[in-house]
């Protein structure tokens, strides 16, 4: 394999996760969703910034192993 | 009207997506020195990327948006397209076909063909394969421009302009790896950017019971019974009890077993990004690994499409525009629904997903339309003996004119409402008998080129005869059938669709069988080796643990597919 396709897609949602999070958190209640009450910014760009970093380290772990 | 405006936070988000896809493209373009490795990979992936890149390939921009439009018209029982009509002949690919495939060495369906009966079978595959994979590109590229004009006010030329350059740029860089890594890179965003639309969808309504309760008002409103748009069995027992006009004949048969196993277990699209796997071994873990997602995907598109029409229900919430006709516009509901639930960031996300639910499609079609091209019908019919590189060059000159003239279809999408119908209507008739000719290829060693070759005609042309012998109630005779003589009524173009597979697909098998028998047998033993039941491989595979073993995983997957099916049934 010419690279770990694991690590483009990790940097790419943690940049969205992290875009996503930062959002939610600044603007606050003001953007959350009307009809639901909840700051989709913020949560879901945790579980983004999650998924992409544990794919980095993933790849990080698995490079040493070898 | 829907309208709104990305803010830049949005349009970023947007921009990231574009150099990420266009940055991976750039970073294989080093990888392609052979016309193999530009288009087929050269058998280099391990199986979770062929996975997720055979399921993503087939998730196109249209798959999102028409799966939405149904789950708001037929509700629930439009996920037999993932289940019945999906699960067991992707299981049947990874078990009984793919060997043959994969041991033949042939680098493309057509190919198979080739080895498997004769020039003019693989010909006319070829060449309504590439026909097709260009048409629907461009009806797929037409979709997402006029949507994202309407819904986001972009120019329709400049998103045809953008997205069709960044799937070229991609696809020229990298080739088939390139599609197939950006196919898995597009799978997680769609997953992202649709999954938390269906929660949020669904908390609105009350949940599953609140949506229950709420499409059992839309039943009613329709004449049908209580239940009709969230259980997906119990209405089958007539055409006229539930809203997609079927009975569970015509699904079975012509859904479940006719069209599903011909496109899963034939179609190049799919097909070629389970060649492209490292081994025989993952080549067959490939169908069944995306099968998973499939049978999962009912929640990301279907739902939100039911959730849709139960909103709908209420003309103060504006939730779907009406088209010209009058009638709700369904294939806006997860547009839609991006706009009323997903705030300024998560907006820019959901319609990432959408765009990447497009160039998955895309570039599928255009990575299978030029490998097909280079090898089944240049190298084969116009420049035979040249040398490899001649052939790489062809292969980008593919790619570019592939984009090219699927850019042409889509604005004659535009323009021409009807042309596309009709060739719609016409693949149709050419795709319904199809399995029938790889099916008695595979098992029966008799069945020959002039047997495969007129049984394919045959079928096709038994399909346009059904077509013109039958109508859907109410309808005027004409693209929709019955254009030699309104014989047979059917509630729907869908029963129709099923039923004309069903008849191609036996007039297909009746007339290979035939002809085959009044034709001599034209392949040796040794030359059918590896390509047929009785002249299989009989090299033993390594034994694998239970966990990568085709025959358990199919079974497990046929097993959970069942499950789902009696617990929503």
């Amino acid at each position: 394999m010419p690279f770990d396709l694991r690590t483009p897609i990790g940097w790419l949602f943690t940049v969205y996760g992290a875009i996503l999070l930062a959002h939610g958190a600044w603007s606050g209640k003001g953007h959350a969703v009307i009809s639901s009450g909840l700051n989709v910014n913020l949560l879901w760009g945790a579980v983004l910034l999650a998924f992409g970093l544990g794919l980095l380290i993933a790849v990080k772990l698995l490079k040493r192993r070898r | 009207m829907i309208h709104v405006r990305l803010s830049g936070l949005d349009q970023l988000i947007v921009l990231l997506y574009f150099s990420f896809v266009i940055g991976i493209g750039w970073l294989l373009r080093r990888y392609v020195q052979r016309s193999a490795d530009f288009l087929t990979a050269s058998h280099s992936m391990p199986a979770w990327i062929t996975g997720l890149a055979f399921i993503s390939a087939n998730l196109g921009a249209q798959e999102v948006i028409g799966m939405g439009a149904s789950g708001a018209k037929y509700g629930m029982m439009t996920s037999h397209f993932y289940w019945i009509g999906a699960v067991p002949a992707m299981v049947f690919l990874s078990l009984f076909m793919l060997p043959f495939y994969y041991r033949s060495r042939a680098r493309s369906v057509p190919e198979y063909l080739k080895l498997r009966f004769d020039e003019k079978t693989r010909a006319f595959n070829a060449l309504t394969f590439a026909l097709m994979t260009i048409l629907s590109s461009g009806i797929s590229m037409h979709a997402l421009a006029s949507l994202f004009h309407l819904v986001l006010g972009w120019p329709y030329d400049g998103c045809i302009a953008v997205s069709a350059g960044v799937v070229l740029i991609y696809l020229f860089l990298g080739g088939l790896r390139s599609a197939i890594y950006n196919e898995v890179l597009q799978f997680c965003l769609i997953v992202a950017g649709f999954l938390p639309l269906t929660y949020l969808a669904l908390r609105d309504v009350g949940g599953w019971q609140g949506l229950r309760r709420q499409l059992d008002a839309v039943a009613y409103a329709h004449g049908y019974t209580s239940g009709t748009w969230t259980e997906c069995w119990t209405h089958l027992g007539h055409a006229a009890a539930n809203p997609m006009g079927v009975e569970w004949f015509g699904l079975v048969m012509g859904l479940g077993f006719v069209l599903s196993f011909g496109y899963w277990c034939t179609d190049y699209l799919v097909v070629q990004r389970a060649l492209a796997a490292e081994s025989l071994s993952a080549a067959r873990r490939t169908p069944l690994i995306a099968a998973v997602p499939k049978i999962l995907f009912p929640v990301l598109l279907i739902v939100p499409g039911m959730v849709a029409a139960a909103l709908n229900q209420d003309a103060a919430q504006h939730v779907l525009p009406l088209t010209h006709a009058g009638t709700p516009d369904y294939n806006m509901s997860i547009p839609s629904l991006l706009i009323r639930y997903f705030p300024e960031g998560m907006l820019g996300l959901g319609f990432t997903a959408l765009m990447a639910s497009f160039m998955s499609g895309m570039a599928g079609n255009v990575s299978a339309f030029n490998t097909v091209w280079t090898y089944d019908l240049y190298q084969s019919y116009l420049a035979p003996g040249r040398s490899d590189r001649h052939y790489l060059l062809t292969g980008h000159v593919a790619t570019v004119a592939g984009v090219g003239l699927a850019v042409g279809a889509a604005y004659v999408a535009a323009a021409f409402d009807n042309i596309m119908d009709l060739l719609q209507l016409v693949f149709g008739f050419v795709n319904a008998p199809v399995f029938a000719t790889f099916l008695l290829g595979m098992t029966w060693k008799r069945a020959t080129g002039h047997g495969a070759f007129w049984g394919l005609l045959g079928g096709t042309g038994c399909a346009a005869v059904f077509h013109g012998l039958s109508v859907t109630h109410g309808a005027i005779p004409g693209i929709k059938g019955g254009w030699i003589s309104p014989l047979w009524h059917f509630t729907s173009e869908m029963g129709q669709n099923f039923y004309m597979a069903i008849v191609a697909w036996c007039a297909c098998a009746a007339l290979t069988v035939v002809i085959s028998l009044l034709t001599p047998q034209t392949k040796s033993d040794a030359e059918l080796d590896g390509l047929t039941y009785a002249t299989r491989s009989r090299t033993p595979q390594p034994r694998e643990p239970w966990y990568r073993r085709p025959v358990v995983l199919g079974a497990l997957l046929l097993l959970a597919t069942a499950a789902i099916n009696v617990a929503l049934r």
